[in-house]
C-alpha cells in the first residue's frame, strides 16, 4: 500500500507545483488546494497505513493489540479545516483582485511593484 | 502548579478574549477600541508576570487537558519565550495606541481590532507552545490575521500585494506541514522536548539532517532570509502604518524564534551540515537586504529591506552557536523589534506630516518638527549600530562571538553592512528632514500641526519606544545579562526537557511510544 500512496503524494506535489507556477491565478488557487491535500496525505502516510480497527479499548482489557493510529487522523482533521479556510479566503481575495485589477495574470499585476526609485505613485493610487 | 498553568495561559487568553469581544462589538468602534487596548494591556501585564517567574532560570511547563507530556499539548515558558512574549505585549500596547490615531475609523469597520488581536494571539501562541504541530496551527492563526490586516482598505496595490503574500506564505506553511508529517513518520512524536530526546536515537541520521533543512526552509521563508525574502518587500509597503509596524515587529521574528528553538532543542546534533549553510544564508541575507535598502527611495521600502538585512545578524548568531552568539542573537531580536516597529511608526508620522512616503516629495521636516527629527534619529542610529544605542550592544555581541569562533568573513560582512545601513538611514534623514521642503510637504505639515489629538496618539508610543531603545543602550547590563542567560539556557536543553517531563514522574509516566 505505502508505495502507491507515496507515488500519489509525489504526483500531487508535481501537479501542485505545475499549477502554482502557472500564470493564471485560478490555477494557482487549484494548485494550493492540491498542495494542501498532498500535505494531508503525507501525514496519513507518516502515521503508517495498515489495519483499520478503531483504537477503542474493550472492557476488561488494558490495550488494543492492532489498531489504527488515531493521532494522524486528528492532525489531518485540523489540517483540513485550516487549509479549507485559507483556500476559501484566498478564493475571495483572488476574486476581489480580479475585479479591481482586471487581470488574472500575476505578471500583469504591477500595482504594488514599481521600479526602484520610482515608487512614489502609491499615494496617488490610494486616493 | 496552578500558578504555572495560569502564567502560561494568560498571554494567550488575553488576545483570545480580545478577538472574541471585539468581534461581538463590531458595530461600536469605541467599544472595540476599549476592548482591544484592554486586551493588549492584559497581554503586557501577564507577560511581565511570566518574565518575573522565569527570569531566574526556571522553566515553566503545563499540559493542557492534563494528558501526560508526549501525548498532551505542552505549553512551555523559558527565558527566551517569556522575553519574546513580553516584547510582543509591549508592541501590542504601543502600536495599539498609535493605531487609534488619524484615519482609524475606516479601518475599524473592516475588523481591524479583531484581526490585530488575532495576530497577537498567533504570535504569543507560537512563542509558548511546546509542540511542533501546534506551532503550525499558531502560524496559521497568525497568517490568516495578517492576510486580513494586509488587505484592509482594499486598494489596488494592497490586493496585488495580498495575492503574492498569500500565495507564497501558503506554499511555505504547507511545506512546513509536510515536514511535520515526515518528522512524525520518523520519530512517532511531535512534542518538542520528546523530539529532543528521540531524534538523536533515530538510526537514519541523514533523514534527520534532511528534516532539519526542510524546517530551515520553512522557518527561513517566514523569517525572510535570502533567497526566500521576496514576499516581504512585495507586500509590506502597501499596508497602513500601524499594520506594517506590527508586521515588521513580530511576523519575521516568529520565524527567527522558531529557528532558534528548533535548532537548539531538536536539531543540534548535526551542526556540521546546517551551521555552514545558516552562516552563508546569514551573510547573503545581510548583504542583499541592505543593498535593496540603498536602492530605494520610498521610506517603507527602505525599512522593509532593512528588516531582511537585520534578520541576517540574528542568523549569524544562530550559525556561530556559542553561548555569546546565541545570547547576542536574542538581544538582537529584542532590540530589533523595538527599533523596527518604532521606525515604521515614525514613517507613518512622516507620511502624515510630509504628505508622502516618497523621499523625493518631502523635505524640510526638521525646521517645523525638530522633535520628530530626534525621534527618527534615535531608532535610525540604533539600527545602524552606533554606540551607545541598543543596536551597538546587540551587534557587538554577535560580531564578537563570530570573531571569537574564527568566522572572520562573517564578522567583516556584518561590520560592512552596518556602514551601508548607516548610509541608507542618512539618506532618509537628508531627504526627509534636511533638504528644502517642496510645497506639498509644507501644506501637509501645516495640516499635521492642526491635529493635536492625532499628534499625541502618534508621538506618545514613538517616544516610549525611543526611551526603551535609549534604556537598552545606556543601561545595557540587565538586558545583556538576561540575553546571555537565556542563550545559555537554550544551549543547555536539560532544563527545558525536565520541565516538560518532571523527573519525579520520569520512570513510570513517560512511556516511549513505539512507532507502530
Amino acid at each position: 500500500m505505502e508505495p502507491i500512496f507515496a507515488l500519489a503524494f509525489g504526483v500531487m506535489i508535481a501537479v501542485a507545483a505545475y499549477l502554482i507556477l502557472s500564470r493564471n491565478m485560478l490555477r494557482v488557487l487549484l494548485g494550493l488546494l492540491v498542495l494542501g491535500n498532498a500535505a494531508n496525505l503525507a501525514i496519513f502516510l507518516a502515521g503508517r497505513l495498515g489495519s483499520r480497527v478503531p483504537p477503542l479499548v474493550e472492557a476488561g482489557e488494558a490495550t488494543v493489540a492492532v489498531s489504527a493510529n488515531p493521532l494522524p487522523q486528528a492532525l489531518i482533521l485540523t489540517a483540513i479545516v485550516i487549509s479549507f479556510s485559507l483556500v476559501a479566503f484566498t478564493a475571495v481575495l483572488f476574486e476581489n483582485a480580479y475585479k479591481r485589477l482586471g487581470t488574472l495574470d500575476p505578471d500583469a499585476m504591477r500595482d504594488a511593484e514599481t521600479p526602484p526609485g520610482e515608487g512614489l505613485r502609491d499615494d496617488e493610487r490610494r486616493e | 502548579m496552578m500558578r504555572a498553568n495560569l502564567l502560561l495561559a494568560l498571554p494567550v487568553l488575553c488576545p483570545l478574549a480580545g478577538v472574541a469581544l471585539s468581534l461581538l462589538a463590531w458595530r461600536w468602534p469605541l467599544v472595540q477600541r476599549g476592548v482591544s487596548l484592554a486586551a493588549s494591556f492584559g497581554l503586557l501585564l501577564s507577560a511581565i508576570a511570566l518574565v518575573g517567574a522565569v527570569h531566574d532560570g526556571t522553566v515553566l511547563a503545563t499540559q493542557f487537558g492534563a494528558w501526560q507530556a508526549p501525548f498532551g499539548i505542552s505549553f512551555v515558558g523559558d527565558m527566551l519565550s517569556a522575553a519574546m512574549v513580553l516584547i510582543a505585549g509591549l508592541m501590542a500596547v504601543a502600536v495599539g495606541i498609535y493605531g487609534l490615531a488619524g484615519d482609524a475609523s475606516a479601518r475599524e469597520y473592516a475588523f481591524y481590532h479583531p484581526l490585530y488581536q488575532g495576530l497577537l494571539l498567533g504570535v504569543t501562541g507560537a512563542f509558548l507552545t511546546g509542540d511542533i504541530f501546534n506551532l503550525y496551527v499558531w502560524f496559521e492563526v497568525m497568517l490568516i490575521s495578517s492576510f486580513g490586516l494586509l488587505a484592509l482598505g482594499g486598494t489596488k496595490a494592497q490586493l496585488d500585494a495580498g495575492v503574492k503574500y498569500v500565495t507564497l506564505n501558503l506554499v511555505v506553511t504547507t511545506q512546513f506541514l509536510i515536514a511535520v508529517a515526515l518528522l512524525y513518520g520518523a520519530t512517532g512524536t511531535l512534542n518538542m522536548a520528546d523530539l529532543a530526546l528521540v531524534l538523536p536515537t533515530v538510526e537514519n541520521q541523514g533523514l534527520v539532517t534532511t528534516l532539519a533543512l526542510l524546517f530551515l526552509v520553512a522557518f527561513g521563508a517566514k523569517a525572510a532570509v535570502f533567497p526566500l525574502f521576496f514576499w516581504l518587500p512585495a507586500a509590506y509597503h502597501t499596508a497602513s502604518a500601524p499594520v506594517v509596524a506590527i508586521f515588521a515587529a513580530l511576523l519575521t521574528k516568529v520565524g527567527v524564534y522558531a529557528i532558534l528553538r528548533t535548532f537548539t532543542l531538536m536539531f543540534d546534533g548535526d551542526t556540521g551540515v546546517t551551521a555552514p549553510i545558516v552562516g552563508a544564508i546569514a551573510a547573503a541575507t545581510m548583504i542583499t537586504g541592505v543593498l535593496g535598502a540603498a536602492a530605494h527611495f520610498d521610506i517603507r521600502r527602505i525599512l522593509s529591506f532593512h528588516i531582511i538585512s537585520q534578520i541576517g545578524y540574528m542568523l549569524l548568531g544562530i550559525a556561530v552557536a556559542t553561548p555569546l552568539a546565541v545570547g547576542g542573537a536574542i538581544l538582537y531580536v529584542i532590540h530589533h523589534i523595538v527599533v523596527k516597529a518604532n521606525l515604521f511608526l515614525v514613517a507613518g508620522v512622516i507620511h502624515r506630516a510630509g504628505g508622502s512616503y516618497h523621499l523625493k516629495e518631502i523635505g524640510g521636516l526638521y525646521r517645523g518638527l525638530p522633535l520628530l527629527g530626534v525621534l527618527f534619529a534615535i531608532p535610525a542610529l540604533s539600527l545602524a549600530g552606533l554606540p551607545p544605542l541598543s543596536g551597538f550592544w546587540a551587534k557587538f555581541g554577535v560580531i564578537k562571538a563570530s570573531l571569537d569562533a574564527g568566522h572572520i568573513a562573517l564578522a567583516v560582512t556584518g561590520l560592512a553592512v552596518g556602514l551601508l545601513t548607516l548610509y541608507s538611514m542618512l539618506k532618509i534623514w537628508n531627504e526627509a528632514f534636511w533638504k528644502a521642503a517642496p510645497e506639498r510637504s509644507v501644506a501637509a505639515e501645516r495640516r499635521w500641526l492642526g491635529e493635536p489629538g492625532t499628534r499625541v496618539l502618534m508621538l506618545v508610543p514613538i517616544s516610549a519606544l525611543a526611551t526603551i531603545t535609549l534604556a537598552i543602550g545606556f543601561w545595557a547590563e540587565p538586558f545583556v545579562d538576561y540575553s546571555l542567560r537565556a542563550g545559555a539556557q537554550l544551549l543547555d536543553k536539560s532544563a527545558y526537557i525536565d520541565a516538560v517531563f518532571p523527573p519525579e514522574t520520569a520512570g513510570g509516566a513517560r512511556i516511549q511510544e513505539s512507532v507502530p
